[in-house]
């Protein structure tokens, strides 16, 4: 398809302005949601070639980018776990469903925490760039049969392997019986998201911000700044808590914040969080369960009556 | 040997999907699940400090690819020849000074061609009786895919050979380049006697490789708080990665106190950090890492012996 054929915006939400819409409650009066999200990766040493994307920068065998990747699951997992425990907050894990078959030994500790599995397709070097509709969907519904397999329920979310799109992505997610996407990034509450199939279906704040990855390869952070980040981020979004409930995510990977140079940072910000009382600490599934249970229905007709009265042309 | 780690046929086809890795090369195994290793007189964190000794020609090739650190202006580069070649000679002394004060004892990784170049250099180092490391030849040969196996070859026989001669020393652990391997590298160096080689990155102790022959394991060396990594594709300030280094410290120190033997690896580049403006972090680093009790500084055969001779 020609760029000129390609529509210039999303249609997955429409405009709702942070400060027109209904007050929203966490269970127990808590201000503010908190979910960590690792994500639990698998990247393959010898991924085909995708025209899109390249998913090594150096020749075979790329060193660097697949042996510290490897360190997440090797060295890692165990240290990030270790913290999260100690702050009792479950993991929502990204996972790449390829993980099942390569290092169960980590799904079976996750298990046996009742950490939330959602999707991150199957590996993180396998885009969804260049697939057929068809394929995605055989790819969505691969990720979701192995984790059923391998934990016992489907995941309801979802994040693109690497964070990959198509323009169905979503679309094909909610199809597939997902309640959640965590691939767009437009808000710090839970959103009504107009999905083809018309199916109930809720964006859950993720911030790529906040995504370790992002802030220490992309931004190329500090690890004491990005602790300091993460605690102002909770600070303003505890303080609007107050008036409407907020979401904070904070996406992890094994790879990034376990490292011995960067834990104590990200330890000391979960210190500082759960230091809080009025905070949900919770799992992305339960925001999305209890949102499209509680605040779904108040939302659409919200975003309904304020595009009525003709904000978007 | 070769990496079993076949193609896909399509982008739906995952024929590596299995149990463990998606090649052989070493096993699967999380850190916590092997036994407990302990150090000498009971200490539990070892510390591993790597010193690169390089040679940066003025007339790179940059062929597979290009090392970074490499010149970059057109020829003659005299900028970063000079700046590398002032690690050699100036910088590396205040590397030197810094170490010794804290009591910390380096391992050089060299490469063989400025040994060549520079026989007083080599003497001072060979003084002080400190472990001799590969580094190839020069920063220019980097081993890459795409280099040629039996170019490859002769240029690990060459590197090693020539350095064991003007060393004196067995030259049991390599450093690539850029820490760049091509599929053979692993293999033909240790054909050539290498025993550890500190390219991988994905473990915090040594571990067994399988290679066509000799015997090879990987040795832990961290690239992300390297100095070079930090403070130049960072960007960062250097009382930040001085900050990452001494948590790094603590974070491995306790958690050797409850899990076994831990190794703290940090890589001192004297054309990056022997600079007047650097050198004072480096010196914060290596006294909190002095002042930590448990700690045993050795070198990286010492570190790897050490730690071989407890896994079975």
């Amino acid at each position: 398809m020609a760029d000129q054929d390609k529509a210039e915006g999303l249609e997955y939400y429409q405009p709702w302005p942070y400060n027109q819409r209904p007050k929203i409650t966490w269970p127990n009066g808590a201000r503010i949601a908190l979910w960590v999200a690792p994500n639990i990766e698998v990247y393959e040493l010898n991924p085909p070639a995708n025209a899109s994307r390249t998913p090594w920068p150096s020749p075979f065998p790329s060193v660097a980018g697949y042996s510290i990747r490897d360190y997440g699951n090797r060295v890692g997992h165990m240290r990030q776990m270790k913290v999260l425990d100690k702050y009792g907050i479950r993991g929502s894990i990204s996972l790449s469903s390829a993980l099942i078959d390569h290092h169960p030994e980590i799904i079976d500790l996750c298990k046996e925490r009742d950490w939330e599995f959602f999707s991150h397709g199957i590996y993180n070097t396998r885009y969804t760039y260049g697939l057929t509709e068809d394929q995605e969907r055989e790819l969505i519904q691969d990720s979701i049969d192995s984790i059923k397999n391998a934990t016992g329920s489907a995941p309801v979310g979802y994040l693109a392997p690497a964070l990959s799109h198509s323009t169905t992505t979503v679309d094909l997610w909610a199809e597939a019986g997902g309640t959640y996407t965590c691939d767009l990034f437009h808000d710090d509450q839970p959103t009504p998201i107009n999905v083809r199939s018309g199916k109930p279906f809720v964006s859950i704040p993720y911030s790529l911000e906040l995504n370790d990855t992002i802030a220490y390869v992309v931004n190329k952070i500090e690890p004491r700044r990005y602790g300091q980040m993460i605690k102002d981020a909770f600070d303003r979004l505890y303080a609007e808590g107050a008036e409407s409930g907020t979401v904070m995510c904070i996406p992890t990977h094994n790879y990034q914040v376990s490292t011995p140079h960067r834990l104590a940072a990200f330890e000391e910000a979960l210190e500082y969080i759960t230091g809080h009382s009025d905070v949900w600490v919770t799992t992305g599934r339960e925001i999305a369960d209890y949102y499209l249970q509680n605040h779904y229905e108040t939302a659409t007709a919200s975003i309904a009556s304020i595009n009525a009265e003709g904000g978007a042309a | 040997m070769t990496w079993t780690t076949p193609a896909a046929s399509g982008p739906l086809d995952y024929p590596n999907r299995r149990y463990g890795n998606d090649h052989d090369r070493y096993e699967w195994s999380m850190l916590t699940d092997r036994a407990p290793l302990s150090w000498p007189d009971g200490k539990t964190l070892a510390v591993f400090v790597v010193v690169p000794l390089q040679f940066f020609p003025l007339n790179p090739k940059g062929e597979p690819i290009k090392v970074p650190g490499n010149m970059t202006m057109p020829y003659p580069d005299l900028r970063h020849y000079t700046l590398r070649d002032y690690g050699n000679r100036v910088g590396i002394h205040r590397v030197l000074k810094a170490l010794d004060a804290a009591h910390i004892r380096p391992t050089f990784a060299v490469n063989t061609r400025l040994f060549e170049r520079e026989p007083l250099l080599r003497q001072l180092i060979l003084d002080r009786g400190n472990e001799i490391m590969g580094h190839s030849w020069s920063m220019d040969t980097p081993h890459a895919g795409g280099l040629a196996e039996a170019v490859e070859r002769e240029l690990v026989q060459r590197s090693l050979s020539r350095l064991r001669e003007l060393t004196g020393q067995p030259v049991r652990g390599w450093l690539s380049p850029g820490k760049f391997n091509s599929p053979n590298t692993p293999d033909l160096i240790a054909a050539e006697g290498i025993e550890y080689f500190c390219d991988w990155v994905n473990d915090e102790l040594p571990y067994k490789w399988n290679v066509a022959s000799g015997d090879l394991w990987s040795m832990p060396l961290a690239t992300e708080i390297s100095d070079t990594y930090t403070l130049v594709d960072n960007l960062h300030s250097e009382e930040s990665w001085a900050d990452q280094v001494c948590d790094a410290a603590d974070l491995l120190l306790a958690e050797s106190r409850e899990q076994g033997g831990r190794i703290l690896t940090l890589t001192l580049t004297p054309w990056l950090v022997g600079q007047p403006h650097r050198i004072k972090h480096v010196e914060r680093v290596l006294a909190h890492i002095n002042g930590l009790d448990g700690v045993w500084s050795a070198s990286g055969s010492e570190i790897f012996d050490a730690a071989r001779n407890q896994i079975s």
